[in-house]
């Protein structure tokens, strides 16, 4: 078996979350091979090579992968396919962007999400927000899969001494063109690997009063996150949000604040050790799921909590 | 331009759902059914788009059992001017449903694809990218905003960074993200109306497309519940119990 794992990365460094796929795939078996499109900086390239367990990082640095557009990646993966018996991504909007089209072209059915691998050819995903998990096998030459980096524990990214490998460009396919992002310049750690998440609901009225929810991640060295409700309402923007549809975490600690508990909200944190729940509704299904949950003001609640934090 | 906009019949959102007693499958028998809300988020842009004179016809499409005729008739309702239904099982895959609708993209020539960027229930987030690689088009997928200029689109992504803008050719494919608008609701007259509308029905085989599914359940079980918690009765006890009894923080 050999395994080719697409790489995440942005603003010149690998993202973590490869990390957690490349265990994913050490669990199948076989050499894995990282891929690496579009780094103009180097380090992602040599950040993958020292990661233990990878075999070999190709690296294809044309300034057209530089974004991730779909319809440039997929014939660079479509071009390697053929000395691969797995073909991986983290379910992150890059990797659910492009391996839908690459299965698409290969005539294969992918398997979307993965949490857990059974053997090579059986995985199991959550289906309905999570509300039920399904095993699937599949008997396709070739399994395109995409990996839910929080149900994996994150790979040791030193200790491996990989060859590197030049990759010729499959070019510019000439369909869309990458004009800008907007993204949060957050010192705070990353939502989905935060070892603790404090999200903020409805409940907290307006953007201003997450200041409170901030204070209190700055002195746990937390990640912020929001439900759907609050994002919708403008309080903070679509990066926070946590779901079904949105981000999914399992950090140590989740604090849920003024959040009501929708199924579509557990989908996304259900998973985390801890869970806390602040809410002035007792009845709110938030408490169902909630380790310790305290039926209280948020707008009394966070600022003592934030005192009693020191 | 015409848009064509496939819509996909799921467990309502609001429904818990159960699984079977034989690990064969959600209890799907006497559920509440509805379109997939994405779904909705598509038809109400293709609508928007039609009253806006940017598109001339919405074109609604479902592949399903006879049911999805009334996810149909709901799109419909809410003004899309025809339906289209393929027959197919319940449970077809995002692959088998992309080719069937290659083969209406062919027949009926839409100058854009507007999909849901997921379905509710199997999550898989699939069906426009493959819908798009087959037919060789540019995709917008998650898109929060979208502005229709001459042959190309411009489209606003919701990424896990924050936001993407990115250029692409058209025809195209968008998948469509919560924020892009609300949909509307149909009033009563217009779902009088919509029972009027041109409905067709076809078989994959009438469309030549092999829809076997690939993968095999194996089974489909509850996840873990979580053990229950404690109510703390303040804050210093909840920092306490953080502190010392979980050891968090
Ligand atoms: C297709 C689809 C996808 C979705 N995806 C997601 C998703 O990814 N993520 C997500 O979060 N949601 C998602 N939703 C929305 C979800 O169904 C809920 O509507 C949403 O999670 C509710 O957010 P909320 O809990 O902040 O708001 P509400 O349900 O309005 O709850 C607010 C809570 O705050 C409490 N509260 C109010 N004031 C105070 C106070 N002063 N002190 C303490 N507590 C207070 C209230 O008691 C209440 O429990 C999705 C829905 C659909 C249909």
């Amino acid at each position: 078996m050999s395994i080719l794992i697409l790489s995440d990365h942005e603003n010149g460094q690998l993202s973590p979350v490869t990390l957690n796929t490349i265990t994913a795939a050490t669990e199948i078996g076989g050499d894995i091979d990282l891929l690496v499109a579009g780094d103009a900086s180097g380090n992602v390239v040599k950040a993958a090579a020292s990661i233990a367990n990878v075999s070999k990082v190709l690296a294809a640095n044309d300034k057209i992968f530089e974004n991730g557009l779909a319809e440039n990646l997929t014939p660079l993966l479509l071009s390697l396919s053929a000395k691969y018996s797995h073909i991986m991504a983290s379910a992150t909007t890059t990797g659910k962007n492009v391996m839908p089209r690459v299965a698409a072209e290969l005539d294969v059915m992918q398997i979307s999400d993965i949490i857990k691998v059974i053997d090579a050819n059986t995985f199991q995903r959550p289906i309905y927000a999570g509300n039920a998990l399904s095993t699937v096998s599949s008997s396709e030459a070739v399994k395109i899969i995409t990996v839910r980096g929080t149900a994996f524990e994150a790979a040791t990214a030193k200790g491996g001494n990989a060859a590197v490998q030049s990759l010729q460009s499959t070019g510019d396919a000439g369909l869309s063109t990458y004009l800008k992002s907007e993204l949060s310049s957050s010192e705070r750690p990353e939502l989905t690997s935060a070892p603790i998440v404090i999200s903020g609901g409805r409940g907290m009225q307006d953007g201003a009063n997450f200041n409170m929810l901030e204070k209190i991640a700055d002195k746990l060295g937390a990640a912020v996150g929001a439900s759907r409700a609050a994002v919708d309402a403008g309080f903070v923007s679509n990066e926070y949000q946590v779901g079904q549809t949105g981000k999914v975490v399992a950090p140590d600690l989740y604090m849920a604040v003024g959040i009501s508990g929708a199924i579509q909200h557990l989908a996304g944190m259900k998973d985390s050790k801890i869970i806390v729940a602040i809410n002035k509704d007792g009845e709110a299904p938030i408490f169902q799921v909630a380790d310790y949950g305290l039926v209280a003001d948020l707008f009394d609640a966070v600022p003592q909590l934030e005192k009693e934090l020191g | 331009m015409k848009v064509l906009v496939p819509v996909k019949r799921v467990i309502d959102y609001n429904v818990k759902v159960r699984v079977k007693a034989d690990q064969s499958g959600v209890e799907l028998a006497n559920v509440k059914m509805a379109m997939n809300p994405f779904d909705e988020i598509a038809v109400e842009q293709a609508l928007r788009m039609r009253e806006a004179g940017n598109a001339d016809e919405v074109l609604v499409v479902s592949i399903g059992p006879a049911q999805n005729q009334e996810t149909i008739r709901t799109a419909l309702a809410m003004g899309a001017d025809r339906g289209i239904h393929i027959e197919a099982p319940h449970e077809i895959e995002p692959l088998a449903v992309a080719k069937l609708l290659k083969a209406v993209v062919n027949e009926e020539n839409p100058g854009l694809v507007l999909l849901g960027k997921q379905a509710i229930d199997d999550d898989c987030n699939q069906t426009g990218q493959m819908l798009a690689s087959m037919l060789g088009w540019a995709q917008g997928t998650f898109v929060s905003a979208l502005e229709i200029a001459n042959d190309k689109a411009k489209v606003t992504r919701e990424v896990d960074g924050g936001l993407e803008h990115i250029e692409i050719t058209m025809p195209a494919i968008v998948t469509v993200d919560l924020r892009l608008n609300e949909p509307r609701y149909a009033s009563l007259p217009n779902i009088m109306k919509a029972k009027k509308k041109p409905l067709d029905s076809k078989t994959a085989g009438d469309l030549s497309v092999d829809i076997e599914p690939r993968l095999t359940i194996v089974k489909v079980e509850e996840p873990e519940s979580r053990a229950a918690g404690i109510k703390v009765a303040d804050v210093q006890e909840l920092v306490n119990k953080l502190r010392n009894e979980a050891k968090v923080i």
